[in-house]
């Protein structure tokens, strides 16, 4: 296990490395900052003041040495449209969407799971194609037209839960949060189903099909000549083998959900990172870009890792470091 | 003594969208206390289909459509889902054919035992842990306890189809349906595994249902052996009776195509043909189209023959001169 873990970390850092090496490069590539951050009028002088200030200047490999140097000391840049060290504002904003991503993520798994094991456990019937239908529309419709349709139906028609805006957060053990008042949960509630609804397919579709493949297998067979409860064979002979495919992708797209919640975040004015990259983005704001895709990939590595020994835990034969 | 099980006229058909496929057509039989009766036939026979309709296990589309199943004189197939589960695993258990996927891969050994006591007796985790260690001594597992808290990749083939014997002997059945449970096993440890089977079925007096395709494991094994061709039984007896004497040209046909059971440099006479699809037997006798003797007659039903002990369905049986 601990080697596991020491080969795991040394790999995330070159991970991390590369990661950054693209990112600089790519956005160095996008455009030249100094275009959007000078006033147009700005005499000559001025604006090679600015550019050197902000070391625009310097060849790209010095640049980068330079980030990467500071980088090092724990200091990814500061927000050229801010001016706030980047990391700052990143961890500003991350807060609001892992509450998001959380609760749509817990939302696919508590409504995905059962779901999936009723379509799956009676194949072909009445609730089966009903769910399976539901899901290929959860699977199909695009993400943003969800969201205005969630809106247009709860919002401006019923008027039940508001559109926009994180509402009011309470504290529970020094974490700011959503959860923890009605009003932030009423204004949760639609944006955390806008972006479960793809995953919520995903997992009914998993389940199903790893009750269909499991059910017919010798050994659930062989549980019913032992005379167990078809209950015990379903929750747990059964649902243990599914959640090895279950735990692999809701691993992947959990940090897909983190990363690209932008979409949600937008149409709902979430004030969540995807909105700050995005905003970034066409700033071309280098520092928090770069610091955001950083803070991804660790977010990733960090994920995968957690994947891996929760696939310990459940599946015997992937033992991590071998010998026990 | 009354016999453990008695079979009378089962069918169990699987429901296909071409029509009523007969996987076990009108068998009957009975096993009597102790008794172990080998079922033997080519794949497709039935022989899997009929173990598991006494079971009560036939996957969709299958049913059993006719017959009783007399179990110690109540029939199984009147029993509702619960009583028929307090039946399963208790008073008959099941052995089956592939030991690496009869275990769940991802529950300890120790699990998938205990569940078995406590599915039928109300114990505690500490006393039905203490009988599974038990009984993986019984079937020759060293270190039992330790081997509780293994995973089934732990184990090789043949530990794990003695794993599954432990399984199926916690609860002492009556009588225990062992659906070519050696199949799957290297020469050496199908031995060893028939030896076991054998030597606890008689310690604990249970009765053995011993299906296979191998006529040798068979001979070895049973004291009366049953033969199935095309979901039928057509023929049935002692087991020295019928590997010597066979009445039934199928029997016989088996027998000459058995390696070992024909001299050395005399070729093998495998039975020409193939088994009809079950969709599209021929009526009469199943097993006219690949029979020397067959005349005209056998497109009609052959009845069940009994003599001297021996049942048999065919219009022209061999003859033995002793018979």
């Amino acid at each position: 296990m601990t080697v596991f873990v020491i080969r795991r970390f040394l790999q995330s850092i070159a991970v991390l490395i590369v990661t950054a090496v693209i990112v600089f490069i790519g956005i160095y590539a996008i455009g030249d900052p100094a275009e959007m951050l000078i006033a147009p009028d700005a005499s000559p002088a001025e604006r090679a003041q600015v550019v050197a200030s902000l070391g625009l200047d310097k060849p790209l490999w010095e640049q980068f040495f330079t980030f990467a140097w500071n980088a090092l000391h724990g200091d990814l840049g500061r927000s050229f449209v801010f001016n706030r060290p980047s990391i700052a504002l990143i961890f500003e904003r991350l807060p609001a969407t892992l509450e998001l991503t959380l609760t749509g993520l817990v939302f696919a798994l508590v409504l995905g799971i059962p779901l999936g094991l009723l379509s799956g456990l009676k194949p072909n019937s009445a609730t089966d194609e009903v769910i399976m239908t539901g899901s290929i529309f959860g699977f199909s419709l695009p993400s943003f037209w969800q969201g205005m349709m969630l809106i247009m139906i709860f919002s401006v028609w019923l008027g039940w839960l508001p559109s926009t805006g994180r509402g009011q957060m309470g504290e529970f053990l020094g974490i700011h949060s959503s959860l923890f008042t009605l009003d932030g949960l009423t204004h949760l509630i639609l944006p955390a189903i806008n972006l479960s609804l793809f995953k919520l397919s995903l997992v009914i579709r998993l389940t199903r099909t790893g009750v269909r493949e499991t059910m017919p297998l010798d050994f659930v067979k062989f549980a019913r000549a032992k005379g167990i409860s078809e209950r015990r064979i379903v929750f747990v002979h059964v649902f243990k083998n599914i959640l090895i495919p279950l735990i692999t992708v809701i691993g992947l797209e959990l940090g897909s959900m983190l990363a690209f919640a932008v979409v949600t975040e937008t149409i709902f004015a979430w004030p969540g990172i995807g909105k700050l990259l995005i905003d970034s983005i066409m700033r071309l704001d280098r520092p928090v870009v770069v610091a955001y895709l950083l803070v991804i990939v660790s977010l990733f590595i960090f994920i995968n890792f957690v994947v891996d020994v929760l696939y310990s835990l459940v599946d015997p034969r992937v033992r991590l470091g071998g010998a026990q | 003594m009354t016999p453990v099980l008695e079979v009378k006229n089962l069918s169990t058909h699987f429901m296909t969208r071409r029509g009523a496929l007969k996987a076990v057509d009108d068998v009957s039989f009975t096993v009597g206390q102790r008794e172990i009766v080998g079922l033997v036939g080519e794949s497709g026979s039935g022989k899997s289909i009929t173990g598991f309709s006494i079971l009560g296990l036939v996957d969709p589309p299958g049913r059993v459509v006719n017959g009783q199943i007399l179990f110690n004189g109540d029939d199984l197939l009147k029993m509702s889902p619960a009583a028929m589960r307090t039946i399963r695993g208790k008073r008959i258990a099941m052995i089956f054919q592939d030991p690496m996927m009869t275990l769940n891969p991802v529950l300890s050994v120790g699990t998938q035992m205990i569940e078995t006591v406590q599915a039928h007796d109300r114990v505690s985790r500490a006393e039905a842990r203490q009988r599974s260690r038990d009984a993986l001594g019984l079937v020759g597992i060293p270190s039992p306890e330790e081997r509780l808290d293994s995973y089934p990749h732990q184990f090789s083939g043949g530990m794990r189809q003695r794993v599954a014997i432990a399984i199926a002997l916690l609860h002492r059945p009556d009588l225990i349906i062992a659906d070519e449970p050696t199949t799957a096993l290297d020469v050496t440890i199908q031995s060893q595994i028939l030896f076991e089977i054998k030597r606890l079925a008689g310690e604990f007096g249970m009765a053995l249902i011993w299906i296979s395709h191998d006529l040798g494991v068979v001979a070895a094994l049973a004291d009366r052996i049953m033969v199935m061709y095309a979901g039928r039984i057509v023929e049935a007896g002692r087991v020295d009776g019928v590997l010597t004497e066979p009445r039934h040209p199928y029997t016989s046909g088996l027998l000459s195509a058995v390696p070992a059971a024909v001299p050395r440099g005399e070729p093998l006479r495998p039975i020409p043909g193939f088994a009809p699809s079950p969709l599209s037997r021929p009526s009469g006798c199943a097993f006219r189209d690949r029979c020397a003797r067959a005349t005209d007659i056998c497109a009609t039903e052959p009845m069940l023959e009994i003599a001297a002990g021996r049942e048999f369905r065919c219009f022209h049986p061999h003859l033995w001169s002793a018979a």
